[in-house]
């Protein structure tokens, strides 16, 4: 189960009360795109194992939409931040290297993957 | 040595222990080239190297696998075998494959259970009776034997389903006859017996971790057991189809997530088809341990770690109780996922890709399983030609990009 901080109204919540959005920072393509440019737009994904920038919304809550920063690989939500914003936040970019001594001490201390 | 199995065979085996069956496939030392390296060996990869040998003469082959063989998807699944897709594109290679499992395990010299139980799709709204007609009548097309049963057969086929709703009431079902199941893990194994009868090299713990190339063609990869050179490469990761791609230059319209199922304590036998319920995502069947092995729809977000969300298992128990309510007293034993390559159209893929001589072969997402003859015989049939042919052609990458989608997402409305 993940847990999701809303950064609008600042709820901390399990994922149940959000609904995913997919993919986060993907610029729409416009009038006159060529097709390739429209094809990444619209269909590829990078679809990382690793930091996924990726959108949500707080589907139980305020309803609104807002971003969030996830590793694919361990589960972690790295942060959660103003859907305004238009480039992956660089301190959210890589994955804190994980610390399973600490989550064995306080394994309610983090967001359970 | 490979030892036929028959009767007569099991008969000797149980006199001496069971203690001199052969290995079921070699476990050779890398060489240092193959004409071609199939990559992932899960049931989509083996059967394609199995076809390259079988209907092409190409046995200079090696699969590459980072785990151990059919770890991943095809070990994973539900096992549900069925062709009732709406568009022609599908039911021609769904139905090729269901035509192929018939034969199987006569071909293979494995038993690969073959079980044509006949799966049936609950219809449960208005909307979903007028798509199943729908879906009926384009199967007579392609000809697909399906048909459109009435409630009253549903219950007599079933009699451990609830067909009065409440939310949900059963209004009838889509019927296809000759599908069922298989034994997953025997399709992989009778695949990679076969190949390596035929000399091909199946090597496990080898992971790819690039994709070499000379003037844009492909001409090896680097592997964790040392580089491995080759003239073709065929990708068959499934949900870890990205990274390969990305290795080979180019980007998919791929995303991984996980799915999960979950099976029941063994019960005496109560239902003897495999009963799929779309409106409510949810579908059933019983194992020959008597298992009730149960599956539901894909979590929503990219995930590469096999564990899925608990909720997701709540909810597709909650809904098929209401259908089936003696599923309320049962245990559950045991509750997995796997990483499924979901496309946007819910299709494969089967294509060529910018990379010349490097073929992609990925995006059965939930519902591949049943594909694995079918896939593996388009697949050698692209890479032994260097084109696709007729089964594989409407699957292209292509396919995006000139917004030519095969829309299964209906057909494949709920995960299988
Ligand atoms: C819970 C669940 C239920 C399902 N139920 C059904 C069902 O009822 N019916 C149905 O038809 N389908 C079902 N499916 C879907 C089906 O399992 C898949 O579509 C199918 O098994 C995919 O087979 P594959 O050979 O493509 O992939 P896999 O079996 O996943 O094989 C891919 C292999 O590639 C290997 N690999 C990955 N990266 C590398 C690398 N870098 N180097 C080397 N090897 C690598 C992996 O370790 C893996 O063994 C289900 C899936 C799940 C998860
Ligand atoms: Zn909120």
């Amino acid at each position: 189960m993940l847990m999701l901080t809303c950064p609008c109204c600042g709820v901390s919540a399990e994922e149940t009360e959000f609904a995913p959005g997919g993919a986060a920072h993907l610029r729409r393509a416009g009038p006159g795109t060529p097709d390739d440019a429209f094809e990444a737009y619209m269909f590829q994904r990078d679809n990382p194992r690793g930091v996924h920038f990726e959108r949500w919304r707080h589907a139980y809550g305020c309803g609104k939409w807002f971003l969030a920063a996830r590793c694919t690989r361990t589960l972690r939500v790295l942060g959660t931040y103003s859907a305004r914003t238009t480039e992956p936040p660089a301190d959210l970019a890589a994955e804190p290297p994980v610390d399973l001594a600490a989550d064995l001490r306080a394994p309610a201390a983090e967001a359970p993957a | 040595m490979r030892m036929s199995h028959s009767a007569l065979a099991l008969v000797r085996g149980a006199l001496t222990g069971h203690t001199g069956w052969p290995r079921t496939w070699d476990s050779p030392l890398p060489r240092d080239r193959y004409k071609v390296i199939v990559v992932g060996a899960g049931g989509h990869g083996l059967a394609t190297a199995y076809y390259l040998g079988r209907n092409h003469g190409i046995t200079d082959v090696a699969v590459l696998e980072k785990g151990w063989l059919g770890g991943g998807n095809t070990g994973r699944n539900t096992t549900i075998i069925r062709s009732n897709y709406l568009q022609d594109a599908s039911s021609a290679i769904y139905e090729k494959s269901r035509a192929l499992y018939e034969g199987l395990s006569q071909e293979l010299n494995y038993n690969v259970m073959f079980s044509p139980r006949g799966v049936m799709m609950l219809a449960q709204t208005e909307h979903e009776v007028r798509g199943y007609l729908r879906t009926a009548r384009a199967n007579y097309l392609q000809g697909v034997e399906t048909r459109f049963i009435t409630p009253e057969e549903v219950q007599k086929r079933v009699p451990i389903i609830r067909l009065d709703g409440p939310r949900y009431p059963v209004l009838g079902a889509l019927w296809q006859p000759r599908a069922g199941t298989a034994r997953h893990d025997a399709v992989a194994w009778g695949y990679a017996r076969a190949c390596s009868a035929m000399g091909m090299h199946i090597l496990e713990n080898c992971e790819v971790t690039g994709v070499r190339s000379d003037a844009g063609r492909v001409s090896g990869v680097e592997t964790t057991r040392g580089a491995i050179g080759c003239e073709r490469l065929a990708i068959v990761v499934a949900g870890h189809s990205g990274r390969l791609a990305q290795m080979a230059g180019f980007r998919l319209p791929v995303e991984s997530v996980t799915l999960q199922a979950l099976v029941s304590e063994p019960v005496k036998p109560c239902m003897d088809v495999v009963v799929m319920a779309n409106t409510v995502h949810g579908y059933l069947s019983q194992s020959d341990k008597g298992e009730m092995v149960i599956g539901g729809g894909a979590d929503g977000f990219n995930n590469f770690t096999q564990r899925g969300s608990w909720h997701h298992i709540e909810e597709t128990v909650r809904a098929l109780v209401e259908t089936f309510p003696m599923l309320s007293r049962l245990k559950m034993l045991r509750q997995w996922g796997g990483v499924v390559d979901m496309t946007g159209d819910r299709s494969p893929i089967l294509s060529p890709t910018p990379l010349g001589g490097c073929y992609i072969n990925c995006g059965w997402g939930t519902g591949g399983f049943k594909a694995i003859p079918g896939s593996g015989w388009a697949m050698a049939e692209m890479v032994a030609n260097e084109a696709p042919g007729p089964l594989a052609a409407p699957f292209g990458l292509e396919r995006f990009r000139e917004g030519r989608f095969i829309d299964e997402s209906v057909a494949a409305g709920v995960a299988h």
